[in-house]
């Protein structure tokens, strides 16, 4: 395969030579060596590193497009750059870390495993997300966990505006500013417990120091009262 | 002296007051299942222009006419299908397990393939279904990658016939534990659902989209994408141009298990001319051959097979009457007792009666097929339906050939428009097919 | 939908490579954008008093020397040009009385643009093969707008590609679907604003132009957009001397920015950028909903 240089226990991929199918089909690979894989010139490509199956360990070294580490399995996906829409959209689990900025939809309808978006993430972060972890170190957009059903977000900076619009049962912590609350999240009390899970996924999440003072977050879920339809609910929008 | 006769309201008949009087009454829409109800231009307003003296038929029985059916011919696996007649995505959760477990089998016996729903894939319809088409919807509930490896095609839903623009809907008491656990809801609450995808807006972002689904699946299996009948003449060209495999065009006819009245009967347009401006997308876009193309919304005969066929559908699509063949709106479930149990009371409890049920939102079918209730689901023994339905689709099938022979067809899909004329003003302009005893098409 | 891409170079010893630079950036968009594409160049006239015309003929053996020397005759000028199959760049003393003439002599030929720095070439077919007709890479100038076009509702055609202008320097492109667009198209119209094509993006052109006539400037014009237009939007705009950009408040159709000291350059997506000088050094940000950005050539 171009580009691809065979060593153990790294393999190296260049995007720029080959293109994303190569190193796809290695992450695909369900026997075999089980090399760690650095990958160079993504120039922003979409669909890198889509649907690994085993705890490959990958860096990713540059800019990536839309849906890298799309339905991740237990892979270890680290993207020294930026990403673009859906980042680890559908994740099972493992664990994908961004060290710059994410665009829309991070981690959308994540089952499982932990996204970590170092820089700020743009709108719908973790939109429909199913059960997976998010932390972002910086801030995110508008519409934050929308139709957020299961999963932690934890947010570091600040939240634009319709946070947690929809929410199901997922719970948002947010460090910074919020800009207004969705239809139907609320702000509940931090209890010791809020606080101990804020700061394991800090933790698990690696950021860079200084790290964000715990006693600062806030805690956001839903007022539940979306789940039932009546007649009360039925208003005119002004 | 005689009263004068009273005079009806046709603006404001029966239905319209009973709609006034529940949203006065409750302050809420009507919510239910299956598709409109009212009358619209169907496949029963053509006719089929069969042998003559100068076109001889081939002898039923002994000269074949071949059923044969290939959906996604550039994929590296097209789905091969023994009939061009296929089963529609329906969720568990809008249907029972055993429900889509006899769908499966009757598929798989007949040879054609069964879709999931906006539930996910269960392993009894993996197991009982040869071949089963993988539906990625707005909700993305249950979606997963090993599923998808599983698939036999993808379908990206963009929208389904019943309500273009809207998302799905399943009401609490449908939300079973089984089904919350798949969907990652609480147990029993009135699921909402997104209407468009969380991660692609617009043809653009479907072009980037459709081409993860090829990475994940490694580009095996063909990528469908489905619509509802709304704008068809630009969808299916931008599906096209997105990278679809297989467009798949719901009329305003299809059905669901819950969504408002008001969409069902109010939005998208018949499946008629929906087909027709599809077929005349495909071939301005030049891909006929390349990309297949599936109608659905309210497929009932062979006839209506026939029909679309020769308006240039490669395959059709049941929902509504794939339920009927199982049981729904009968007297009597089809739980394979000898002696037919007659549930008309539980019709009754719905506030209707056999055959004018559309209550699917409720979970209370008396059948058996769109209830998720342990009692309920057993009235639908998934042997004896599957035995109903594959009996359904196999006489469908050999209505299809019956006609296609007629025209001296020996592949079924030799069917063309030509063969096809309209009985109404309305039907020859939405089918642009002439009106029978002319050569009149209304708008050439 | 579409691909859009801009670049505004912050130091005029750049402007040679306008065209060199921008060229990789459409090439990426090429598949968000099959069915047609075009560019908006704005570069400064040699003198004050110049007027570009960028015109279109629908036949590639079109005589342009002809209506040169005819339109030379009646102004009483000499006027310069450059053709290109059906495409040609006319550059005229003045602009008064070029539309009317034009409508007069040469109703076949549709006038694409008009101003002292603007020149727009665009066409129907795959934008790989326009880039390479009308020699995009040979462009010079401070900054330019481009678009890659994916039909949704109306035609492909020369007319419905993008980008499309109004008034003297001024011009857009879009990524998106307005929601609302004949309403638009029926207001604009009956207060005397006149349409070439049924297309939603030249609802948003028109809108903008019928404001500025209004007496707005164009970041209130923006605002006004904000209310009357519906649907998604991404907008690139070019004027004279500024390149605008913004996104409507829901932000579904994307965009991206990388800013260094030697340009501003926006795309639908970072891979179209991805190949500029400088690159991994560029600070790159993805625009806000509904805020107005713009520099300044």
């Amino acid at each position: 395969m171009d580009g691809v240089a065979s060593a153990s226990p790294r393999e190296v991929v260049d995007l720029a030579a080959a293109g994303v199918r190569s190193l796809n089909a290695l992450l695909h690979e369900r026997a075999g060596p089980f090399p760690s894989v650095e990958v160079l010139h993504p120039m922003g490509q979409h669909n890198v590193a889509v649907g690994a199956v085993r705890a490959f360990r990958v860096e990713i070294r540059g800019h990536v497009g839309y849906y890298a580490a799309a339905m991740n399995q237990e892979a270890s996906i680290h993207i020294h750059g930026n990403a673009g829409k859906g980042l680890a959209e559908n994740i099972m689990s493992g664990e994908v870390q961004v060290f710059g900025n994410a665009s829309d939809a991070v981690a959308a309808s994540g089952h499982g495993g932990l996204v970590v978006v170092h820089g700020d993430a743009a709108s719908r972060c973790g939109i429909s997300m199913k059960g997976v972890d998010i932390v972002v170190g910086g801030s995110i957009g508008h519409l934050g966990a929308f139709m957020a059903q299961a999963g932690t977000m934890v947010v570091a900076g600040d939240a634009g505006s319709a946070l947690g619009d929809s929410l199901y049962e997922a719970v948002i912590y947010v460090g910074g500013r919020i800009e207004s609350l969705g239809e139907d999240a609320r702000e509940e009390p931090m209890t010791a417990v809020d606080r101990e899970r804020v700061a394991g996924l800090l933790a698990r999440a690696r950021l860079s120091p200084p790290l964000p003072n715990v006693e600062r977050f806030k805690r956001i879920a839903s007022a539940r009262s979306l789940y039932h339809w009546h007649a009360g609910q039925n208003r005119i929008h002004g | 002296m005689p009263r004068a006769p009273l005079e009806e309201h046709h603006s404001f008949p029966d239905e319209i007051r009973a709609y006034i009087e529940q949203a006065a009454e409750t302050g809420l829409y009507d919510i239910r299942g299956l598709g409109a109800k009212r009358r619209l231009p169907t496949f029963d307003d053509l006719v089929i222009l069969t042998a003559s003296l100068s076109r001889y038929p081939l002898e039923g029985y002994r000269e074949r006419c071949t059923t044969e059916t290939v959906l996604g011919t550039r994929a590296k696996n097209p789905v091969r299908l023994a009939t061009p007649i296929t089963i529609a995505g329906m969720s568990f959760g809008a249907l029972s397990a055993r429900g889509k477990e006899a769908i499966g089998r009757a598929a798989t016996a007949v040879g054609t393939s069964t879709t999931t729903g906006d539930g996910g894939m269960t392993s009894e319809e993996r197991e009982s279904s040869k071949c089963l088409v993988y539906q990625c919807l707005p909700s993305r509930y249950g979606f997963n990658p090993e599923h998808l490896r599983l698939a036999d095609a993808i379908e990206m839903v963009v929208g389904q016939g019943a309500k273009p623009g809207g998302g799905g809907m399943l009401l609490g008491q449908k939300v079973s534990a089984r089904v919350a656990a798949m969907r990652t809801l609480p147990e029993g609450i009135d699921q909402r659902s997104a209407c468009r995808h969380p991660d692609w807006t617009g043809p653009d972002d479907l072009a980037i989209k459709i081409a993860e689904l090829r990475e994940l699946t490694d580009g095996r299996i063909p990528i469908y994408v489905k619509v509802g009948a709304s704008r068809v003449l630009s969808d299916v060209k931008l599906a096209v141009k997105a990278g679809a495999d297989v467009v798949v065009v719901d009329g305003m006819q299809g059905g669901t298990a819950a969504t408002q009245q008001v969409f069902i009967e109010h939005a998208g347009i018949p499946t008629l001319p929906a087909l027709r401006q599809a077929v005349e997308a495909l071939e301005e876009m030049k891909v006929v051959g390349d990309v297949q193309l599936v109608i659905s919304g309210g497929i009932r005969t062979g006839a209506d097979v026939a029909k679309a066929l020769a308006m240039g559908a490669d395959a059709v699509s049941l929902g509504q009457s794939v339920l009927m063949a199982l049981g729904c709106n009968r007297s009597s479930p089809a739980d394979g007792h000898a002696v037919p149990t007659d549930v008309t009371p539980d019709y009754e409890k719905l506030g209707t009666v056999p055959g004018r049920c559309h209550h699917c939102e409720s979970g209370r079918c008396p059948v058996g097929v769109t209830t998720q209730d342990p009692e309920l689901e057993l009235r639908l023994d998934p042997v004896e339906g599957a035995r109903r339905l594959r009996n359904y689709l196999t006489v469908m099938t050999m209505e299809l050939a019956t006609l296609a022979r007629a025209c001296g067809k020996s592949n079924v899909h030799h069917l063309e428009r030509e063969d096809l004329a309209a009985l109404t003003i309305t039907a020859a302009a939405m089918a642009k097919v002439p009106l029978a005893g002319t050569s009149w098409v209304p708008g050439q | 939908m579409c691909g859009i891409v801009g670049l505004l170079l912050r130091r005029a010893e750049l402007r040679p490579a306008l065209g060199e630079l921008i060229v990789p950036m459409f090439e990426c968009m090429a598949e968000r954008g099959p069915d047609s594409a075009g560019v908006a160049v704005f570069s400064e006239p040699s003198s004050a008093e110049l007027c570009k015309a960028s015109l279109y003929a629908s036949s590639e053996t079109y005589d342009w020397p002809a209506l040169e020397r005819r339109m030379a005759s009646d102004f009483g000028t000499a006027i310069r040009m450059q053709a290109h199959g059906n495409h040609a760049l006319f550059v005229l003393p003045r602009e008064e009385g070029v539309r009317e003439w034009l409508r007069a002599h040469a109703p076949g030929v549709r006038l694409l643009s008009v101003g002292a720095a603007i020149e727009v070439w665009k066409d129907e077919g795959n934008p790989r093969a326009i880039l390479k007709k009308y020699g995009f890479s040979k462009f010079e100038g401070s900054h330019a707008i481009g678009h890659t076009r994916m039909a949704t509702e109306s035609r492909v055609s020369p007319a419905h590609a993008h980008p499309y202008t109004a008034g003297r320097d001024f011009c857009l492109v879009h990524n998106g679907s307005l929601s609302n667009p004949y309403m638009l198209r029926r207001k604009l119209e009956a207060a005397g604003v006149p349409f070439e094509t049924d297309n939603d993006t030249e609802a948003a052109c028109r809108y903008l132009e019928w404001r500025l006539s209004q007496g707005d400037d164009l970041e209130h014009a923006i605002g006004h957009a904000f209310v009357d237009l519906d649907g998604f939007y991404t907008l690139l705009i070019g004027t004279r001397h500024h390149m605008t950009l913004v996104r409507d408040p829901v932000a579904c159709k994307p965009a991206v920015v990388a800013e260094t000291d030697d340009y501003v350059a926006v795309a639908s997506e970072f891979r179209s950028l991805s190949h500029l000088p400088g690159i991994e050094n560029a600070r790159l940000f993805e625009p806000l909903p509904a805020r107005i950005y713009s520099w300044t050539a």
